[in-house]
């Protein structure tokens, strides 16, 4: 116990009071933001959830109708036919302050924006399963997108929280406790102080009525 | 706000291949070492890569690499199901951050 290590004087016991003060302030805003943040990461979880479910089927779909035009058309053409891109993508990035963790929020825009400009190739050569393949992708892009932007959110949230909880569990049960113990300590000290300097100054008067008229009560 | 950055793409010929025609950064990989070598050019060289789509059954060999970039802002690692349809490593990986969040997986249930 740290008991061992203050010394019991009432400029110690003032500063103590005055921590444990602030470790009960800092313990009760702690549990606070770890409340709210694992609110908000609960909503998070559920959507991350859903997209990663919508954005597996989409893509499974979009992989299958693949399949199928790689089997249809020759290896060849296939490479041929999505060698060059048309389309270019572009993402930018802000930061977002949830609860003084830096979230990023993406936005992107393509060069072209012609929906049909995903297609890179003329239609002559090419399966119409090719064609079903891209468009499946395209519309499972965005989801992607927010995918991505809601599960490092979690993640960072997930962080953040681990963190807040540890400083939440060592305040309640580390900090405060040894404040409260080490206050009770000092004041007992104190007291013990008090009440030996009482009886030695009953013990002195004693003393001193005996000496100067043999008096003793 | 500035659209300057890029979106990569890592998985097996086909998985990456019809992604190219959206416009994002490709790189076929045939297997996970090769898979590793690209993830850290991506992620220690290049600056303008903010989000790293990476297939699922590459990613599994890759846990070290991607659990290093959890915590930073950038890049974002996403897993994505590859040709064969999903391992369920995205929702599993989900799973991990709830655990981590809250101490104990709450989702199973139901």
């Amino acid at each position: 116990m740290a008991s061992t290590m203050i010394t019991p004087t009432r400029m110690m016991l003032k500063q103590l009071k005055g921590r444990l003060k602030t470790a009960r302030r800092g313990h009760k805003l702690m549990k606070d933001k770890r409340d709210e943040l694992m609110r908000r990461f609960m909503d998070i979880v559920r959507l991350n959830k859903e997209l990663r479910e919508r954005v597996e089927q989409g893509l499974t779909a979009s992989f299958a109708s693949l399949q199928v035009a790689s089997a249809i058309m020759s290896p060849e053409v296939l490479e041929q036919a999505l060698l060059y891109p048309r389309q270019s993508v572009e993402l930018g990035v802000e930061f977002k302050n949830i609860m003084s963790v830096n979230v990023p929020e993406y936005s992107f825009r393509t060069k072209n924006n012609d929906p049909s400009e995903i297609y890179p190739y003329g239609f002559a050569q090419t399966s119409g399963e090719l064609d079903d393949a891209l468009e499946q992708m395209a519309k499972v892009f965005e989801d992607m997108l927010q995918l991505a932007q809601v599960e490092k959110t979690m993640q960072l949230l997930a962080e953040e929280i681990e963190k807040t909880r540890r400083r939440v569990n060592a305040l309640e049960y580390v900090m405060i406790p040894e404040l409260e113990e080490n206050i009770r300590y000092i004041t007992m000290k104190l007291e013990e102080n008090e009440n030996a300097t009482k009886v030695r100054l009953l013990k002195v008067k004693e003393m001193v009525l005996e000496n100067a008229h043999k008096y003793s009560s | 706000m500035i659209y300057m950055l890029k979106i990569a793409v890592i998985g097996g010929r086909e998985t990456v291949m019809g992604f190219t025609a959206l416009g994002l950064e490709a790189y076929p990989v045939s297997d996970a070492s090769e898979a590793k070598g690209v993830l850290r050019t991506l992620t220690r060289e290049r600056e303008d890569v903010a989000i790293i789509y990476i297939e699922e059954n590459l990613a599994e060999q890759l846990d070290s690499e991607i659990e290093k970039y959890k915590d930073s802002p950038m890049p974002a690692i996403i897993l994505i199901p590859g040709r064969e349809g999903s391992l369920g490593l995205g929702l599993s990986a989900l799973n991990a951050a709830v655990e981590r969040a809250i101490g104990t997986n709450i989702l199973e249930n139901n």
